[in-house]
């Protein structure tokens, strides 16, 4: 008898959630849907000028890919719950906040990062500044993983619950706002021609902290919730 | 409190694979089960009977560990289970089979190998065989019935290299072949030294020799609130 070891447990898990993603690959372009649906409304409702749309672009598609974030957070455990994998998750011999943190990589890695690659695109529809086109990715690079790993600790509170949708949001929104503060912050500075690097290394530094003691507070809250 | 004679090698004697000492567990200070003591040693499958709410499917989720007991004792191979350290040694399988139904059965079997080891001289093809569903390699688990569904997360409980099964009405929705299959897995299981927990309301037990039993009873514990 021989029991796997940690890599090869986490490898096996992140080879079933990518494989389940492309299975329900449907699903997977909703978030980009939303948010593109969100940053095309702001010209039809603001009126096209380019000089107003300009002012308020960074700002949107923060805001947007922030919900469109949000609308995907509840996926990350749901099914898992309701089919009994996390059970089995977490009587698993390995670390549980290791193979939460994959978990949370992987949802990452096919949730936000295709809004990070589609962020110039709206960025586009909104005039965004000249400056901000290099800056307003890399903000998002900084900020999501951020959103993803406060996200799952209220995911992992409130699977439990039926109907927990809006008790998520009204968890998540005190946490996903300073990120916000933050994030379009530094785009804002930057295009107003400050110095905008200070609101960046918080981001940085909050990421670290989060990447660290998340998938601790995750692995918690779920044996709370599975109790 | 370090556990006693854990560095000393072999012990002389096999320690109980599970030990319960005045085990408890409340809801919301209403008693579900217990207090219970009990013991299982290698080769042993133990019945748990009970009417439905009697507190059969709560007492696998303590002993798992997925529930904190609220009171007693639980030891696996004679050390304490606490949540923070779970024991490789148990394999549990509960009402929701936890198979995804977007994966094929080979590919839940080989995910649930990666999570929890490979039996030695199993791989997930040879089981799927074993477990009577030859063929189904490649099918979607939401194609399956509900029988072949429970077939599959027998599978994944054959697969894991642990000493302990604690299983939790295995033999619903099996059809007679399959009632025969569970006994027979049962009875492999313990001749090579593993034990396992079973509940079951009485409708099909396990019929190979004289199970032990432990009766739990729902009024019971009702009146006792």
């Amino acid at each position: 008898m021989r029991s796997g070891s940690t890599t090869a447990a986490c490898a096996a898990l992140v080879r079933r959630d990518l494989t389940l993603v492309w299975r329900r690959r449907g699903d997977a372009a909703n978030p980009i849907l939303f948010a593109l649906i969100v940053v095309a409304l702001f010209p039809l409702a603001l009126g096209p000028e380019p000089e107003q749309l300009r002012r308020i672009a960074a700002g949107v598609v923060f805001v947007a890919i922030l919900l469109a974030g949000l609308l995907a957070l509840d996926t990350l455990f749901r099914s898992d719950y309701e089919d009994g994998s996390l059970e089995q998750l977490v009587l698993s011999p390995h670390p549980l906040s290791l193979l939460l943190a994959c978990k949370i990589a992987v949802h990452w890695f096919t949730t936000a990062l295709p809004l990070i690659i589609v962020s110039p695109l709206l960025g586009e529809l909104l005039h965004l500044a000249e400056p901000l086109r290099g800056l307003l990715p890399l903000a998002l690079l900084l900020a999501t993983p951020l959103l993803s790993l406060l996200g799952a600790v209220c995911v992992a509170l409130t699977v439990g619950m039926h109907r927990s949708g809006m008790l998520l949001a009204l968890l998540v929104l005190p946490l996903y706002v300073p990120v916000l503060i933050f994030g379009a912050g530094a785009c804002n500075a930057a295009q107003a021609g400050l110095p905008f690097a200070a609101p960046l290394l918080w981001l940085g530094a909050a990421l670290v902290l989060a990447l660290v003691l998340a998938p601790l507070a995750c692995a918690a809250a779920l044996r709370i919730s599975l109790s | 409190m370090p556990p006693t004679s854990h560095d000393s090698g072999e012990p002389r004697d096999r320690p109980a694979l599970l030990e319960a000492r005045g085990l408890a567990y409340a809801r919301n200070d209403e008693p579900v089960f217990g207090p219970l003591d009990f013991t299982l040693h290698p080769g042993e499958v133990v019945l748990v009977e009970g009417d439905n709410g009697a507190g059969k499917t709560t007492l696998l989720r303590v002993l798992s560990g997925l529930l904190a007991p609220t009171s007693g004792e639980i030891r696996l191979a004679g050390e304490p289970l606490t949540l923070a350290r779970l024991s490789p040694q148990v394999a549990l399988l509960s009402h929701a089979n936890g198979l995804k139904p977007e994966l094929t059965a080979i590919e839940n079997l080989r995910f649930a190998a990666g999570l929890l080891g490979l039996r030695s001289g199993l791989s997930p093809t040879t089981v799927l065989a074993g477990v009577g569903l030859a063929g189904y390699d490649d099918v979607p688990t939401r194609k399956l019935s509900a029988g072949q569904k429970k077939r599959v997360a027998l599978a994944r409980v054959l697969l894991a290299p642990v000493g302990l099964w604690l299983l939790d009405e295995p033999y619903a929705n099996l059809d007679r072949d399959g009632i025969q299959l569970v006994n027979r897995l049962l009875e492999n299981h313990a001749n090579r030294g593993g034990a396992a927990l079973i509940t079951s309301h009485g409708a099909y037990a396990y019929t190979s020799g004289t199970p032990r039993r432990i009766p739990l009873r729902a009024d019971a514990n009702r009146s006792r609130a």
